[in-house]
Formats: structure tokens, C-alpha cells, sequence
């Protein structure tokens, strides 16, 4: 029922010569009780919904706020026309993290993952990904099991809500069960996986949660775009053999302690860092 | 948590706690009246006061009254809704003590003037608290089925519901007692890992004693 550790995942992959995605798919059979179909067929809906929810990005829309909406159609207006500096696939994951992000401060239907706060950027990597590789929706779901394998590890041992771990508990983690997924996709075994979730982690540690007025907005939506550029930068570095130093149960550790390390104001209270800047201290509702 | 509390729900945003939450709390408190409301008083408490607007935990709130899911895409507009189904609302700030930061409380009333006073939290991810149902402590999910049966205070009612469901062949997951003081007004809660058959609620009506009897199915499960 759920793992604690990925050492433990990995152990299973190792004795019962299965992948990744097999390990948790079975573990949710026995978890919730459902067939092999039930359990694809609700991890489809989620796919289905993410990628309903990014054909359905409005760029006239404006959150409550007005903080929030617009900058997805300026970025892909760019990345369509200009010789931009990262090229047109990672436009396209840019592109897509924004708008999936402003579409959930607008009130729009999202998936959590973990977090709605969050839920740009594995849509961001995955969406682009199946384009550019000729991936089937099946492989898709298989490195979603992959993410929220990784992600439940991560709930276990650390936190993914800001108000407990700060940012790094919520872009960091989406970040670092994308770089797994993607790990998996272009063919990475557990190891790979793991090393592309610690690399990923690593690079967000730290990360506070200070949204603006207490909003998930400013600086939400454009933290998933560094969430999902992070992801395929850790899972490319994974695949070319390069080894996070530090086991990834021991980096989820110590997110973890640096997260209940992390002042009250930078845990989404909305007092501390960009939110109590003079210029975030002019929103107020 | 499962994997799908890791990845999910789909959700309208911008806040697993301030939306999707506070729709299930409407959602719920909807079930335990038993049908849309046509008046509802709403305070909301803390984190729910401070940033409640901005994350459209009004219209969430109104929205679940109104039957709908964390995912319906009608929340945005959950106003105009509820001026369509007839429902009246208030909005009122206010401070509780010892309530955890996104607490609603929702005094909700039906067309026949019953009225129901329901406590709730929101802790995270979706996931949600019943802390009180008409100033008497409770605390439920509503994540599995769950009977509540409101009562006197007297033996035997926790015998019969006990009886009725194993005579359906329903396993009960977790049991609760409260009650406001001895020989008043008692809940008795179950959580079971099946759904509560129409008979079972209307053996229990008929017992002396017995005041109401609320069934909450769990959410359908894809």
C-alpha cells in the first residue's frame, strides 16, 4: 500500500525482473483493488483531461486578480515567429507550462500533479514529448505511473503542499516526477529514474513559497516553466549515464528538512519573499 | 495516498484547498440536508476569509450546494447557477476557535424550512473534514460511504445499525460516537467499505429513537 522508499521500488524491479511503471501499476491493483483495465482506464482520464485542458487555453482570459492569463499566447506567438534562444520544442514546453498554469488561475479545469498550483508542468514535458517521438497514449500513461510512483514516495517521506515544504515540495516535486517520466519514456530503467528524480529535486531544493496576495499566481505560473525546462535538463543528464552523488531517498530526506527548516512566511502564508516585496504588497483584495 | 491523489483530481483551479476542497464541503453538506438548499449562510474562517475571493472559494462553496464535482466546469459561474435553482446566500468572515485555517461553516435550509448547520475543513489536496454537523463534534471524510444516524441518547441504536448492516453483508471500515450530553442528541457515524443499501436506512427510520438517518455514498471511482 504505497511505497516509502524508492530503494524499495527498485528492489522489486531488480528480484522481479519488471520495470518501474509495472511495480506501481500492480501496487495500485492491490492498493484500491481494481483490474489492470480500471486502473489504465482512470490514469487515461487523467492523461485525457490534461490534454483537454491544454487544447482549451483561452489567451483572452483573465484571472480573478488580473494577475493572471495572456502570457501564454505571448509565448507562443514568440517561439512561433522569432528565432527564439531555446528553439521551438522547449518553446513548445514553455509555451505549454505557462498556459496550463494561467488556465488554472483562471479557474479552468486542470489535473493536480501533485498540486493544482503545479499542474503546468508535467503536461509541459509530456505533451510536447509524445508529438516529437511518435509516443502512444498507452506509453504516456505507462510514465505517469512513473510520476506518481515518484511522487508518492515523495508524499511519504517529505511533503508536496507548499503551506508544509515550501515550492521546492510543489514545482520541485511535479519537476522531479517529470524528469522520471521522461526518463522512462526515452528508455531509461530505475536506476535512470531515480537518479533524473534526484537531479530534478536537487535543483529546486530550497525553493520558498511566496505567493502574492496568497495567490497561486504571481510567481506560480511562471515557477512551471522552470519545473518542466528543470525536468528534461535532469532526465537528458540521467540518460547520458551521469549519477546523482546522493541517493534519491537521502535528497527527498533533505528536502524534507529543509522544508520544516523554512520559515512560516515562506510556506504560502503570502508574508514573506516576492509577497512582501513593496510592489506584491500593492495587491490586495 | 495513492496514486491517484498524487496525480488528480481533475479539478477546476486555482487551489486543491481553496476550490476543489471547499466544493466538496458544499457538496457534502448538500448530502447531509438531503437536496439543494434554497437559503445558505456561509462563514468562512481563516485562510478561507483572507484569500477565499481570489480562489473562488465563494463560487466553489455555492457551487458544491448546488450538486456539482471538484471537476464541473460550471464553477466559474456557480452564481447565476444558484440564482437559477433558487438558492439565496450570504457570505459572512469570521473567526472560530480551535478550527484548522480553510474551515467553512454552512447553516443551509430546504424548501420545508428544515435547516442543518454543517462544520468543515479543508486539509489539503482536495481532501476534506466534517468536523460538525448542528454543534455536535463529528469527524468524517465522506472519501467511503457513511451512514449517520442521529438519535437519542439511549441503548440499543448502535445494536441495530451494527445488526442492519451485517445482515447486508457490509463491512464497517471505522465507527464513531458523539453525542452533546448524556441521555441528548447522539450521531452515530460508520464509514463502510461498501454501499449502504435503501433497506438498511429505512430499518433504521423506523427504530424508536431514531431521528434521522443520512446516507453519504462515496464518489463514483473511475
Amino acid at each position: 500500500m504505497g511505497f516509502h522508499s524508492l530503494e524499495q521500488i527498485c528492489g522489486l524491479c531488480r528480484e522481479q525482473k519488471k520495470s518501474f511503471y509495472q511495480v506501481i501499476l500492480e501496487d495500485d491493483m492491490k492498493e484500491r483493488d481494481v483490474t489492470q483495465e480500471a486502473s489504465h482506464r482512470k490514469m487515461n482520464q487523467m492523461w485525457q483531461a490534461m490534454q483537454e485542458a491544454a487544447r482549451e487555453y483561452d489567451p483572452r482570459l483573465k484571472s480573478a486578480s488580473g494577475l493572471s492569463g495572456s502570457d501564454g499566447g505571448l509565448a507562443a506567438a514568440y517561439y512561433a515567429s522569432k528565432d527564439s534562444l531555446c528553439g521551438s520544442f522547449m518553446g513548445e514546453v514553455v509555451t505549454t507550462a505557462i498556459q496550463m498554469a494561467e488556465s488554472n488561475a483562471c479557474m479552468r479545469r486542470i489535473v493536480a500533479a501533485p498540486t493544482a498550483g503545479s499542474c503546468g508542468v508535467l503536461p509541459a514535458v509530456l505533451i510536447p514529448c509524445r508529438k516529437r517521438f511518435g509516443l502512444s497514449d498507452r506509453q504516456i500513461c505507462e510514465a505517469l505511473y512513473v510520476a506518481a510512483g515518484l511522487g508518492q514516495v515523495i508524499a511519504s517521506r517529505a511533503f508536496i503542499a507548499g503551506a508544509t515544504g515550501g515550492c521546492q515540495a510543489e514545482i520541485g516535486s511535479a519537476s522531479a516526477m517529470a524528469a522520471g517520466a521522461l526518463a522512462y519514456l526515452r528508455g531509461g530503467g530505475a536506476e535512470a529514474i531515480c537518479d533524473a528524480c534526484a537531479i530534478a529535486l536537487k535543483a529546486l531544493m530550497g525553493l520558498v513559497c511566496d505567493p502574492v496576495a496568497g495567490l497561486v499566481e504571481v510567481p506560480c505560473v511562471k515557477r512551471n516553466v522552470i519545473g518542466a525546462v528543470n525536468a528534461m535538463t535532469a532526465a537528458d543528464q540521467a540518460l547520458a549515464g551521469i549519477h546523482s552523488f546522493i541517493p534519491a531517498d537521502q535528497v527527498i530526506d533533505a528536502m524534507r528538512e529543509v522544508g520544516e527548516k523554512m520559515d512560516a512566511s515562506l510556506r504560502e502564508t503570502g508574508l514573506g519573499g516576492l509577497a512582501a516585496t513593496p510592489k506584491g504588497q500593492t495587491v490586495r483584495l | 495516498m495513492n496514486i491517484f491523489e498524487i496525480l488528480g483530481p481533475v479539478m477546476v483551479g486555482p487551489s486543491s484547498s481553496h476550490t476543489a476542497g471547499a466544493v466538496r464541503i458544499g457538496n457534502i453538506t448538500r448530502k447531509i440536508l438531503g437536496e439543494t438548499p434554497v437559503w445558505a449562510e456561509i462563514l468562512l474562517h481563516g485562510s478561507f476569509a483572507a484569500t477565499g475571493s481570489g480562489h473562488g472559494t465563494d463560487r466553489a462553496l455555492l457551487a458544491g450546494l448546488l450538486g456539482m464535482e471538484p471537476d464541473d466546469g460550471r464553477i466559474p459561474r456557480s452564481e447565476e447557477e444558484a440564482r437559477a435553482a433558487g438558492l439565496a446566500w450570504k457570505f459572512i468572515p469570521g473567526q472560530l476557535r480551535d478550527a484548522h485555517p480553510n474551515t467553512a461553516v454552512l447553516t443551509v435550509r430546504a424548501a420545508d424550512g428544515r435547516t442543518v448547520k454543517v462544520q468543515a475543513s479543508s486539509l489539503g489536496g482536495g481532501r476534506i473534514m466534517v468536523n460538525q454537523i448542528d454543534g455536535i463534534r463529528v469527524d468524517f471524510t465522506g472519501e467511503k460511504p457513511t451512514l449517520i444516524v442521529q438519535n437519542e441518547d439511549k441503548p440499543g441504536v448502535l445494536a441495530a445499525i451494527t445488526y442492519a448492516l451485517s445482515a447486508q453483508d457490509v463491512n464497517i471500515a471505522t465507527l464513531q460516537l458523539y453525542r452533546n450530553q448524556k441521555g441528548g442528541y447522539a450521531f452515530t457515524i460508520a464509514e463502510t467499505d461498501s454501499d449502504i443499501s435503501e433497506e438498511v436506512l429505512s430499518q433504521l427510520r423506523e427504530m424508536k429513537g431514531v431521528l434521522q438517518v443520512i446516507r453519504i455514498a462515496s464518489e463514483e471511482e473511475g
